[in-house]
């Protein structure tokens, strides 16, 4: 045991005597903790529109100015012919074009139904369905604003709740999915390459020769790896509580525990992928190549699962980040105990005896 | 020139001869390729609701199977309470609650106005928004449909009505594919090339061989250009497989100019290229290299536009994303494939990446005699 400890004080050193990979290992969670959760929101506005307005009347100028004091749009309003809206189209300085036609109050006052043209740049679906539906609203409202004179008789009023996250803020989803994502790259990545860089510079071979169990050595390299990823999770917990104003609403002390977990599966990975790989260079692109983009999308942080074809459904199931978002949001945002989200912690579990099982049967004592 | 030509020799068998990258360079993409795009859908469809419906009338009834006929929703089940269905939200079966109160019917008729209550999982802001918005337009919907049973005059009497016709340039199928094969395609090229060349240059640096060519009469320049020129083929080879992959299987071919296409990627794999070889000034050990270059990559991937539109940015990460070479490209790949731009349409992108592609590898040859000197 004397030894053991020995060891992972070598580790601890090894680790602590790199100033830049630990600065790396701090800033990369903080500086994404931030960005993406000030930064990103799949909620689209500021969108830049024009509008061709050939009526200019009141009506179309009422319907303008309506359009002007919404948030989501940036308004450009000049008289373009189709082609000018093309090439704005085509040069990126636009994403909708609306045509109010030069009938457009004549129809309303005396036909009562006007037709307002709506021309959205779909090469990005989303962006062109959203832009479209906000359109839509704003005259709805326009419309509902003529008829308000007359009070509609039955009526149906839905009300309202926003559960969890009233001020529909971006950070709410994205600070447990960027938690479960740099969590999991960090800890896979770093492990991964440092048990590897023993084997290239033969430093393994000396480890392996000394009279100690060699699966203690693989794991006191996993140790100050531990350590260092509880010590993000709490950057990051204070970050997005004290910063980004979310709440922690469960426990703190669960939330931890999972946690803990959650580093442990991903330190086992870590060791698979170096007991598998020869080469820093083989483990780094494994790690990066073969694991930011997988978890990235099957987190569920970004992308809808219950979306994808049934077989990368069924695929997203292994990937561990996507339990361990879904008890971070459950513990943290939504208070929830052990209770509801027990199986989330099995699933975990189990995957984290596999992965130790599958490293230390696939631990090589003799190198060749 | 024949410097150059030797060591391009070395760079590329060195390249082939490691048995573990090359796949990796190969079939890394074309398996991303494959799937990225079935799973990077965030088309907000399929809101699963929760119904307490306390009223069990003919008109909850109706309401419900309008809700259920529409389309976006799916029923997660029927609850006796609201508590009952707040359990289904909290174990993510349920994205929204419409709960109708006992004597809706009655009430409406009777009132002429009645409540109904919806309760949404708002964690994710847009599915929650979207949700809302879905489910008031058929409850608005159904509203003037009972409207129109119990009160005739007012087809004499039509409110203005503004009719929207819409029409969906460039995609009219709304295809996600086409939206996002392009962009994903930008980031594999650039995690190929970018990846590479820092790893390889701080794989000299570690294992020593950089002194044994920095006491060999070669130029740094020579030496720069013998370890760059390799990963820019192998940027186009990459791009180009992309391309044929998303042809075969997508049916995506370029509206624009092809060789426009390939003229902007020349000119950004050079910027991407700079970015690798000034991570490799800066890092000692492949891990230092690794880490720096999954950073920025990680920043590239998810402020450059390809899955949230800049716009939607605050000011700040605006202007930093304008900063990431990524941006340019995914934009131009969007912009020639989907709407067939052309050269004007796309000269600001062109100067902009021709500017970070000077920047970063001036400041990478400037950094790079100062640490190895």
């Amino acid at each position: 045991m004397k030894q053991f400890f020995t060891f992972v004080r070598k580790e601890f050193l090894h680790v602590f005597r790199d100033p830049k990979t630990l600065l790396m290992l701090f800033g990369i969670p903080v500086a994404q903790i931030l960005l993406f959760g000030f930064a990103l929101t799949n909620e689209i506005k500021n969108s830049k529109i024009v509008i061709v307005d050939y009526a200019k009347d009141v009506a179309s100028q009422q319907l303008i100015e309506k359009i002007r004091g919404s948030a989501y749009f940036e308004l450009q309003e000049t008289l373009m012919s189709h082609e000018q809206i093309e090439e704005s189209f085509r040069s990126g300085h636009i994403k909708l074009a609306l045509v109010i036609p030069a009938n457009f109050s004549d129809d309303l006052a005396h036909l009562n139904h006007a037709q307002i043209q709506v021309l959205a740049d779909a090469s990005d679906p989303n962006t062109a369905t959203a832009l479209t539906n906000y359109i839509s609203s704003i005259v709805n409202d326009y419309q509902s604003a003529m008829i308000a004179t007359r009070q509609l008789p039955l009526r149906i009023i839905p009300e309202i709740r926003m559960l969890y996250n009233p001020q529909l803020k971006g950070a709410t989803n994205f600070v447990p999915g960027v938690m479960s994502l740099v969590m999991m790259l960090v800890c896979v990545m770093m492990t991964a390459v440092s048990i590897v860089r023993e084997k290239e510079l033969g430093t393994m071979e000396i480890l392996l020769v000394s009279p100690f169990q060699p699966i203690l050595v693989v794991i006191s390299k996993a140790i100050p790896y531990l350590f260092l990823s509880l010590v993000n999770l709490t950057t990051i917990l204070l970050l997005s509580v004290f910063l980004l104003e979310l709440p922690i609403n469960g426990s703190l002390f669960l939330l931890y525990a999972e946690s803990t977990l959650f580093i442990l599966t991903c330190l086992s990975i870590g060791l698979l992928i170096s007991n598998l790989t020869n080469s820093q260079q083989a483990a780094m692109m494994f790690s990066l190549m073969g694991m930011l983009l997988p978890t990235l999308l099957f987190t569920g942080f970004m992308f809808p699962i219950e979306n994808m074809p049934v077989p990368l459904q069924v695929f997203s199931n292994i990937v561990p980040s996507r339990w361990y978002y879904i008890i971070v949001k459950s513990v943290m945002i939504k208070g929830l105990g052990l209770e509801q989200i027990w199986k989330e912690t099995l699933i975990l579990f189990g995957m984290l005896l596999f992965f130790i099982v599958l490293s230390i049967k696939s631990f090589k004592v003799r190198l060749t | 020139m024949r410097t150059i030509r030797f060591l391009l020799e070395k760079e590329f068998r060195q390249i082939f001869r490691n048995k573990s990258i090359l796949p990796m360079i190969f079939v890394m993409p074309i398996i991303q390729l494959l799937i990225l795009p079935l799973a990077a859908n965030y088309e907000i469809k399929n809101i699963s609701i929760a119904v307490v419906d306390h009223d069990h009338s003919s008109y909850s009834q109706k309401l419900i199977s309008k809700i259920t006929a529409s389309g976006y929703f799916k029923l997660a089940g029927y609850n006796a309470s609201y508590n009952q269905a707040l359990k289904q939200v909290e174990q993510d079966k349920a994205d929204l609650i419409l709960e109708i109160p006992s004597g809706f019917e009655k009430n409406l008729v009777r009132e002429d106005q009645q409540k109904v209550f919806i309760a949404s999982n708002a964690i994710n802001g847009i599915k929650a928004n979207l949700g809302t918005a879905y489910l008031g337009n058929i409850i608005r919907n159904f509203n003037s449909e009972i409207r129109m049973d119990w009160i005739q005059p007012t087809r004499f009497n039509p409110m203005p009505v503004v009719e929207i016709a819409s029409s969906n340039w460039y995609n009219p199928f709304m295809n996600y594919y086409f939206f996002m094969v392009p962009g994903i395609l930008v980031i594999l090229v650039t995690m190929i090339a970018g990846y590479m060349s820092a790893l390889n240059i701080v794989k000299e640096k570690e294992i020593g061989t950089i002194e044994q060519i920095n006491v060999t009469p070669i130029k740094k320049y020579h030496f720069i250009l013998g370890k760059l020129i390799p990963f820019w083929v192998l940027g186009m080879v990459v791009f180009t497989i992309g391309m044929l992959v998303s042809w075969l299987i997508y049916g995506i071919i370029p509206l624009g100019n092809i060789a426009l296409l390939y003229g902007f990627l020349a000119v950004y794999l050079l910027a991407v290229l700079g970015f690798g070889l000034l991570v490799s000034t800066y890092s000692e050990t492949q891990q230092q290299a690794m880490s720096i270059a999954f950073f920025f990559v990680m920043i590239f991937n998810l402020m450059g536009g390809l899955y949230t539109p800049v716009d939607s940015m605050p000011e700040w990460a605006r202007f930093i994303s304008k900063a990431i070479p990524v941006t340019y490209f995914v934009d131009v790949m969007r912009m020639i494939v989907l709407k067939g731009s052309e050269f004007h349409n796309i000269t600001t992108h062109l100067v902009a990446i021709l500017i970070i592609a000077v920047v970063l590898n001036t400041w990478a040859i400037i950094n790079y005699r100062k640490t190895s000197s």
